[in-house]
């Protein structure tokens, strides 16, 4: 993403950074192999949101639904979700 | 309040933002991810120079949702306790009303070799910080050169045969300190983990938590296996998770029936060289035999 | 202004004397000589209740400025001091804490460096910390050394600057010889340094992130940023100096001229070898000499404009370096000056001085010798040697 760069003096003192976080950078464009949940599958025991790196998985939640949702824009693919299922819904597909 | 479930962790809110630079994969991210969780919104978190301070705060971004220092390479400690002293003064002369959390993440260059007299200075001086190390036993940033908390056997860029000398015990020099409370961890065990961190900034004094962090750049393997790694450490009794406080030394996680050694090497690239070499893979065996043996775990399964 | 009495201090205890009176929150130090008396006595300051700090004490003088730069990162008031080897050791940290904009403030008891090891004063361990963006006053006397700690303060947390301060004073020479020093009331120096909890701070409820990485497209215009602040501080300076000598008399100016007006020949130099030089001026000025010196009061940002109009006139100016920069062509001082002479188009023939390297003494026979020395100069209007080495035998 390209950003608008600013001059010396538009930057706080001491270069302290506070507003913008890394979400700026879509790290999913490093991906090869993308995880894919089967919902039907799923026990959302959660052990992927707790392993993931990133971290791009969580739980979302609707009235009484719980799903657990990845966050492609961040999800670099590592397969660590894949891995660590212990009921092994999570297939790895090629992008 | 120990994590009795992973859901009572995972519904922690995050502090650690997604978009950083780290590897796939990366072990240091989801330890600083899970750390930050435990410790909270009232919590200063510094790091040495390293992979998780570059790929993590890459101007005028951060990951950090908490407040978040980085300086040098070989003053973490020295850092975390000037801010930790200053909040100490600045409550007691009444200045400021809210108190923090002081937790440093530091590599094991940064820890173990380089940053070894600013982390001696802070744990002597009794300094109510909480220092973890994440330990991937090499200089990863930089491009995997050896440290002084490189295993034996292990290939690194400089040490390009395998690392002749044993890793340096930094739980013992820690110890050795009279640290309130010190332990050792894996994301396998993430539970475990989870509660060693809660305890150690409860401590009221210096506390010290090494954690072992598969690398899978520096230690050559697939990246989905960063998890089953640091488990196989625990396993094979390489890393057996223990914790020391007020004296006692207390084994965390029981192993009753242990892995070979070569179960977890062969997985990494790093070790590939001496994977034929039965005199090699005896040596390293000895080692988790004598871990073994001092934290009562259990014999090897044939 | 009242009238109050002296206290007989060291440069040193004149030093802790203030960070006594400036409600300093913390205070992280090593000790080294020349500067050891300093942290004694805030140390006793602190054990006695009368200054209400937490003293760090650390294993390493890298150590003492890494906690001091974090404490300042919390929003503390913080202080250290150090010496020669002990300066070198926090040379990396002194350009990061100037560049994270945190105004940390160090006295510093000019001593030589190794090898060999001595513990006298010169100027060997401030001149490799020339480019580290702080901000470095000169005193030359006890009493300025206590005076320029005060006004240290306010310069350093004020909004327009928020850049560290070092305090130099000579080793041994103003660090150990006690001399009457006038303090200011304690409730003077809260007024003129009022404590104020320092803005840009490691705070959980508005978390910020200190020390980031900067790729090619930030680095150079985060650098820059310090060192513009650096350089626009000279006002600033200037005018804690003026608002200083308000309260108490005493004003010093970046550069502290003497009898320069009519000079022929003109001395420049740092530190407590201005004493020494004032006093020799004012003895060949009995004699009819139209000489002149100037103590360099504020070395960075380096004063040059505040300079320049002085030796206007002037047919030789000598310049003393109390160290050495091997391999260059000339000293540091030098260097400035005569860089300055250059861009302001004045083409008085300049002459560097070394001297008092290691404690060696420098006496006024020394300083009548380099007088006259730019006296020859000045009579041919050029000068064929422009580097000499004042006291070296052989």
């Amino acid at each position: 993403m390209k950003r608008e760069l600013p001059r010396w003096d538009e930057m706080e003192q001491g270069f302290v950074t506070r507003t913008l976080t890394e979400m700026v950078n879509k790290t999913g464009t490093w991906r090869t192999f993308k995880p894919v949940i089967n919902h039907s599958r799923c026990t959302k025991c959660r052990w992927c949101i707790i392993y993931c790196p990133e971290p791009c998985i969580h739980m979302e939640v609707s009235g009484s639904d719980e799903k657990i949702m990845i966050d492609y824009d961040f999800c670099k693919g590592c397969g660590i979700c894949a891995e660590e299922c212990p009921v092994k819904c999570i297939d790895m597909v090629e992008e | 309040m120990p994590f009795k479930s992973i859901k009572s962790l995972e519904e922690r809110q995050d502090f650690f933002s997604p978009g950083h630079g780290l590897c796939p994969g990366c072990g240091a991210a989801q330890i600083a991810r899970i750390v930050t969780k435990v410790a909270g919104k009232d919590t200063i978190i510094v790091t040495p120079t390293g992979c998780l301070e570059v790929s993590t705060t890459t101007y005028p971004a951060t990951s950090w949702k908490v407040p978040y220092l980085h300086v040098a390479f070989e003053n973490a400690a020295a850092a975390a306790s000037g801010i930790k002293v200053a909040y100490d003064a600045l409550i007691r002369k009444k200045k400021i009303s809210k108190d923090a959390n002081l937790v440093v993440l530091g590599g094991d260059g940064g820890t173990a070799d380089i940053g070894l007299q600013s982390l001696s200075g802070a744990l002597e001086r009794g300094e109510h910080i909480t220092y973890i190390c994440y330990d991937n036993e090499a200089y990863m940033n930089t491009g995997i050169q050896r440290s002084g908390a490189t295993p034996y056997g292990a290939w690194t860029t400089t040490s390009p045969a395998g690392q002749k000398t044993l890793k340096k015990d930094l739980m013992g020099i820690a110890i050795a300190h009279g640290v309130k409370y010190a332990a050792t961890a894996s994301i396998a065990y993430v539970r475990d983990a989870a509660n060693k961190v809660e305890k150690a900034i409860s401590m009221g004094g210096p506390s010290f938590i090494h954690w072992i962090q598969p690398c899978t750049t520096g230690w050559r393997y697939d990246p989905k296996l960063t998890v089953k790694i640091s488990k196989l450490a625990v396993k094979t009794g390489l890393w057996p998770l223990y914790e020391y406080h007020e004296g006692v030394t207390k084994l965390t996680v029981e192993v009753p029936k242990r892995v070979p050694v070569s179960e977890y090497l062969k997985l990494q690239g790093r070790f590939r060289h001496i994977m034929n070499k039965p005199e090699e893979l005896a040596k390293i065996q000895s080692y988790a035999d004598a871990f073994a043996a001092k934290f009562g775990l259990g014999p090897v399964a044939q | 202004m009242k009238t109050v009495e002296p206290i007989l201090l060291s440069g040193n205890l004149a030093a802790a004397y203030a960070i006594k009176q400036l409600d300093v929150d913390v205070v992280a130090a090593y000790p080294i000589t020349p500067q050891t008396t300093i942290i004694e006595k805030i140390s006793e300051y602190v054990a006695d209740g009368e200054l209400d700090a937490n003293f760090m004490l650390v294993e390493s003088e890298h150590s003492a400025i890494s906690s001091c730069l974090s404490a300042a990162s919390a929003g503390a008031r913080v202080f250290t001091s150090t010496s020669s080897q002990g300066l070198l050791l926090m040379h990396e940290i002194l350009f990061i804490t100037s560049a994270l904009r945190l105004p940390v403030v160090m006295a510093v008891a000019n001593r030589s460096v190794s090898a060999p090891i001595n513990i006298w004063c010169d100027h060997g361990d401030i001149m490799p910390q020339r480019d580290v963006g702080w901000i470095q006053l000169f005193a030359e006397s006890a009493q300025e050394a206590y005076d320029k700690l005060i006004q240290a303060y306010r310069i350093s947390e004020d909004p327009r600057v928020r850049l560290p301060v070092m305090v130099n004073a000579d080793g041994i020479i103003l660090s150990h010889t006690y001399e009457p020093v006038f303090p200011l009331e304690d409730s003077e120096v809260a007024s003129f340094a009022p404590w104020k909890l320092y803005p840009l701070r490691l705070d959980p409820e508005n978390p910020l992130t200190m020390g980031a990485f900067g790729y090619p497209e930030y680095y150079f215009e985060t650098r820059y940023q310090s060192a513009k602040a650096l350089e626009d501080s000279i006002g600033i300076i200037s005018e804690v100096d003026e608002k200083f000598g308000e309260i108490s008399g005493r004003k010093y100016g970046a550069v502290s001229p003497f009898r320069c007006e009519d000079a022929d020949v003109i001395l420049i130099s740092m530190g407590s070898i201005s004493e020494t030089i004032r006093a020799t001026v004012r003895k060949l000025r009995e004699k009819g000499e139209k000489v002149g010196m100037m103590s360099l009061k504020l070395f960075r940002p380096f004063p040059f404009k505040e300079m320049m109009g002085l030796v206007k006139d002037a047919k030789a100016v000598g310049v003393v370096d109390r160290a050495l920069s091997p391999g260059a062509i000339v000293g540091p001082v030098f260097n400035d000056i005569t860089s300055a002479l250059y861009l302001s188009k004045m083409s008085v023939p300049c002459v560097n001085f070394f001297t008092g390297l290691g404690g060696r003494d420098v006496r006024m026979a020394d300083v009548r010798d380099m007088f006259e020395k730019l006296k020859e100069v000045a009579k041919t209007g050029v000068a064929k040697e422009h580097r000499f080495y004042v006291g070296l035998r052989g």
